[in-house]
């Protein structure tokens, strides 16, 4: 299990950093002056109960959610909103709780179609199908065979992904967001609804692509036992507020995680 | 076990990502091109290229013009019909205004003017989805409609409101106009809808192709995996609309001799969108299929009773059409969303296995 | 260019000033057939309220029901009973679409379903010519009673004719809206309706039949068909021709929202109203013929701006 964390990896400086965030939805406040950082080459965990807002946070980091207020700090740069394409141009990549997969495409075409950014022939050679145009799919479809082997999904490269079983999508879905060579991967329960085998390969896969490709990952996960052995710092929320921000252990032993978690009256 | 890709090992990329990888499919689509470039011209009758073949090949054009809008984007479009009749128009008047170039280039160029129409009525696209947007393509249809009818400097101001086709030459042979042998025009518009097809091919297996696809299955995570949807959607206006003006300026052209704007009316829209239906939505093969079978169906209608010594009245037989193609419809959506193409897959599986069951 | 101003922003207003009776029967002629646009607009939205399904064959619908009646009525059958029995066909046209379209169908992608109108409007449109032939026909008015002739009112200097069908149209119509909106919002079966828009799934959780409902809803829309034929019958010929009237019913739907009763009626009056103003005023200019595609550009720019329509709901996007 233990791949990464005695592998000597070096956590680098802040990658992400996020100031003052506040969101809501009609009067409904999902987060509330919520700041952490994110440092290069860690595994950062997001928890809290549900409706925490953790899954909004993710959503702001990545531009899908406009925050009414706050700073999105990446790599030195201030954005009050990252626009989703800019976000994905700049290299944060994401999974989904809900698979958010293109169900009608074989599992190559999903993962190709995240190396899109990354493709620059034109539509007129790619309409012809000449020389450069043809180096380029072939040197993309390289890029994602890698992932597919990686991943151990060589098997089902044709399949149209909706056919598959949801502890492959799951996986599709990793590939789709590696594909895109990200700096920041964000994984929003990557691990929900899988057995203790499939949790396993997914923990496997999730430190082997910090370790290997140095890739930041920020995940959200329930199973503590899996935040606890593959996090480096944790960050919790509570009804939109943070209310802790340290190590696993430190986070674990916090009095006010413990109530959070237990429900003891605000 | 006719038809088997095991055993046939590629051994690099680009002999994997070829449009047609297996043995069997070369052959077969190396057969067919023989067969309709040699083959058919050399016997087949005036009746067969004029009533069949040419106008199954110009639907076939814009049946996949409107799958690479409807099918492979996921954007709904009722203004086929328009699009069609844009590059109609458009290639007239640039023949009357350059009598001398070639008119060849007209049908091919007058794709674009189409594809600038296609686009300024995809601007909503971004906006508005589903069925909304269909209502605005039905806006483009009405609106083009209207053009082609109220705005007499398309049709040179003619008292009949319509396009005749003059006599046009390709070295030395006329191919447009009452004297071009059908021989003549169903070559052309073999040559132009195969040329056309390859490169929708292209288009679809590439990064164009599958941005479009993200684009259908889910826009709001393939705007997050960095697909600008404006571009996408717009793209996709533009090259299906380009595809149906190609098809529309060969339908008058090459086809019909002369157009009413009812040529292009949003009968004509409903027609070319089940086709689509019918041949399997996201699938090139599916526009040809599903062309030749609607195209087919009142000929068949037509013809087949006769040869029984029966004769059905031709309105009956347009009525029992509309009831068959409405069925059919119905039929496809329900029992096979993917069509005729579908069908054709299913197909190819049993000859896999055969002479086993499975 | 001063002149095309001037025709576009001064000699219309000019007109309407000069004449009021005019301006008064263009508007009264644009309400008249706005009542109808607005029973068609009505019979889209109880279908798509209550299955969420856009009805692309309601025109062909009121084609259907128009004729039925009239061809029945040819071959002597008295009115009543011809009326009694083309409503006995709309049920049984409801409880096929249930069968045979719906229920096959069921949870599928919303442009699946209303591409699947498509065929229906296809096959009805053969069907019914198939059986009633293609020639228009007389809508048999007077013999179910509807009055003939016109109110003929003096004011400024002329008269306005106001027909008194397009009366009795308008209070039927205004009848069905009161007895639809009591049965969307005061019974047990309305409160049904609703959930099954909602969502088929989680209403056949809750023990709600979608048959029954899909029968019911379908049926009303017949029904609300049968009477804008009868209406538009009444007007003009019973022809394939009254088929477009859902095409142009429907930017009244995306004005009105197509999820609101009162919303399709001040569409569809609106609608026809700026149609028929506009045609008769400024449609010279740009050779007649604009109400094709007008109300279209219109909803267009409304969609752009306000996707939902006037009394739609918001609806958010999430993932």
């Amino acid at each position: 299990m233990a791949v990464g964390l005695d592998s000597g990896k070096k956590i680098g400086g802040v990658v992400l950093g996020l100031e003052g965030i506040t969101l809501s939805f009609g009067g409904v406040q999902a987060l509330q002056d919520v700041s952490f950082d994110v440092r290069e080459h860690e595994v950062r965990a997001i928890i809290g109960p549900n409706g925490a807002g953790k899954s909004s946070m993710l959503n702001v980091m990545n531009g899908f959610y406009q925050p009414q207020q706050g700073v999105i700090r990446f790599r030195g740069r201030e954005h009050c909103w990252m626009r989703p394409h800019a976000a994905a141009a700049m290299g944060i990549a994401r999974t989904f709780q809900n698979i958010a997969l293109f169900k009608g495409m074989t599992v190559l075409d999903n993962i190709m179609v995240g190396r899109n950014l990354k493709m620059r022939c034109n539509f007129l050679l790619q309409a012809l199908r000449l020389g450069p145009a043809m180096r380029e799919e072939i040197e993309h479809r390289r890029a994602a065979e890698e992932i597919i082997d990686f991943l151990e999904i060589q098997h089902i490269r044709r399949t149209p992904v909706g056919r598959l079983p949801y502890g492959l999508q799951k996986r599709v879905e990793l590939a789709r967001a590696l594909a895109m060579e990200p700096a920041v991967l964000l994984l929003d329960e990557p691990m929900a609804g899988m057995n203790l085998e499939e949790k396993q390969d997914m923990c496997r896969f999730v430190l082997e692509v910090n370790d290997h490709y140095g890739t930041t990952v920020v995940l959200i996960e329930h199973d503590m036992g899996v935040v606890m052995d593959i996090s480096d710092r944790v960050v919790v929320l509570d009804y939109g507020r943070k209310i802790s921000d340290g190590t696993p252990d430190e986070v674990r032993s916090d009095q006010a995680v413990i109530d959070a978690y237990l429900g003891v009256a605000h | 076990m006719l038809y088997r890709e095991v055993g046939q090992y590629k051994t690099s990329y680009a002999a994997d990502q070829a449009l047609l990888p297996i043995l069997q499919d070369k052959i077969g689509i190396a057969v067919l091109l023989l067969i309709a470039f040699v083959g058919v011209p050399l016997t087949a009758s005036d009746f067969t290229l004029n009533s069949v073949l040419i106008p199954i090949l110009i639907f076939s054009l814009a049946a996949t013009g409107l799958n690479l809008l409807t099918g492979y984007t996921g954007l709904l479009s009722l203004g086929t019909g328009g699009f069609m009749g844009v590059g109609a128009y458009a290639c007239y008047k640039l023949m009357t205004l350059f009598p001398h170039v070639n008119i060849i280039v007209f049908i091919l160029f007058s794709g674009f003017f189409a594809a600038a129409v296609g686009i300024v009525f995809g601007l909503p696209s971004l906006r508005i989805k589903g069925f909304y947007l269909a209502v605005a393509t039905l806006a483009a249809q009405f609106f083009l409609s209207w053009c082609f009818i109220r705005v007499p400097w398309l049709y040179n101001y003619n008292i009949s409101a319509s396009i005749e086709v003059p006599t046009k030459m390709l070295f030395g042979i006329a191919v447009t106009g009452p004297t071009a042998t059908s021989v003549t025009r169903y070559l052309v518009v073999l040559a132009i809808v195969a040329v056309l097809t390859l490169l929708a091919a292209n288009l679809v297996r590439g990064r164009t192709g599958r941005t479009w696809m993200a684009v259908r299955d889910m826009d709001l995570a393939a705007e997050l995996i960095g697909i600008r949807l404006y571009q996408t959607k717009l793209l996709s206006f533009a090259v299906s609309s380009f595809y149906c003006g190609v098809a529309g300026a060969m339908l008058v052209f090459l086809y019909l001799g002369n157009a009413e704007p009812s040529s292009f009316d949003i009968n004509q829209s409903f027609l070319i969108l089940f086709m689509v239906i019918i041949g399997g939505l996201g699938s090139l093969l599916g526009s040809f299929l599903g062309a030749t079978l609607i195209w087919g169906l009142p000929i068949l209608l037509r013809h087949v009773p006769t040869y029984f010594g029966l004769s059905i009245e031709s309105a009956k037989v347009d009525q029992s059409t509309f009831m068959i193609l409405g069925a059919l419809i119905i039929f496809f959506l329900i029992v096979e969303p993917h069509g005729l193409a579908r069908l054709w897959q299913i197909g190819k599986q049993k000859l896999r296995v055969w002479p086993f069951p499975y | 260019m001063m002149h095309l101003l001037y025709s576009i922003f001064v000699d219309p207003f000019v007109q309407m000033g000069a004449a009021p009776d005019l301006l008064v029967q263009t508007l009264w002629d644009g309400l008249v057939s706005g009542v109808l646009y607005a029973l068609i607009a009505l019979g889209f939205v109880l279908i798509f309220k209550a299955s969420g399904v856009f009805n692309f064959a309601q025109g062909i619908m009121v084609v259907f029901a128009a004729l039925t009646l009239v061809g029945l009525a040819e071959h002597g059958v008295p009115a009543y009973v011809a009326l009694a029995l083309t409503i006995v066909v709309m049920l049984v046209l409801a409880v096929g679409v249930e069968r045979l379209i719906l229920r096959p169908l069921v949870d599928q992608p919303e442009i699946i379903l209303f591409m699947a109108t498509f065929g229906l409007t296809y096959f009805l449109i053969g069907l019914g010519e198939l059986i009633f032939g293609g020639d228009p026909k007389v809508m048999i008015a007077g013999q179910l009673g509807l009055p003939s002739g016109s109110y003929r009112i003096t004011m400024a200097g002329g008269y306005v004719q106001l027909q008194k069908i397009d009366i009795a149209a308008a209070i039927i119509a205004s009848l069905m809206v009161a007895g639809l909106g009591i049965l969307f919002n005061r019974t047990r079966i309305g409160r049904a309706l609703r959930a099954v828009a909602d969502s088929h799934r989680a209403a056949l959780s809750v023990g709600i039949s979608l048959e029954q409902i899909w029968v019911i809803v379908w049926f009303a829309a017949g029904v609300v068909a049968l009477a804008t034929g009868i209406m538009w019958g009444a007007r003009s010929d019973v022809s394939f021709a009254l088929e477009t009237i859902a095409l142009k019913a429907l930017p009244v739907l995306i004005l009105g929202g197509f999820t609101s009763i009162p919303g399709a009626i001040v569409g569809g009056l609106l609608v026809s109203v700026r149609q028929k103003v506009g045609e008769f005023y400024w449609g010279s200019l740009v050779g007649g013929g604009i109400e094709s595609w007008f109300a279209y550009v219109i909803a267009l720019v409304f969609l752009l701006f306000r996707p939902q329509g006037l009394f739609g709901e918001r609806i958010i996007e999430r993932l």
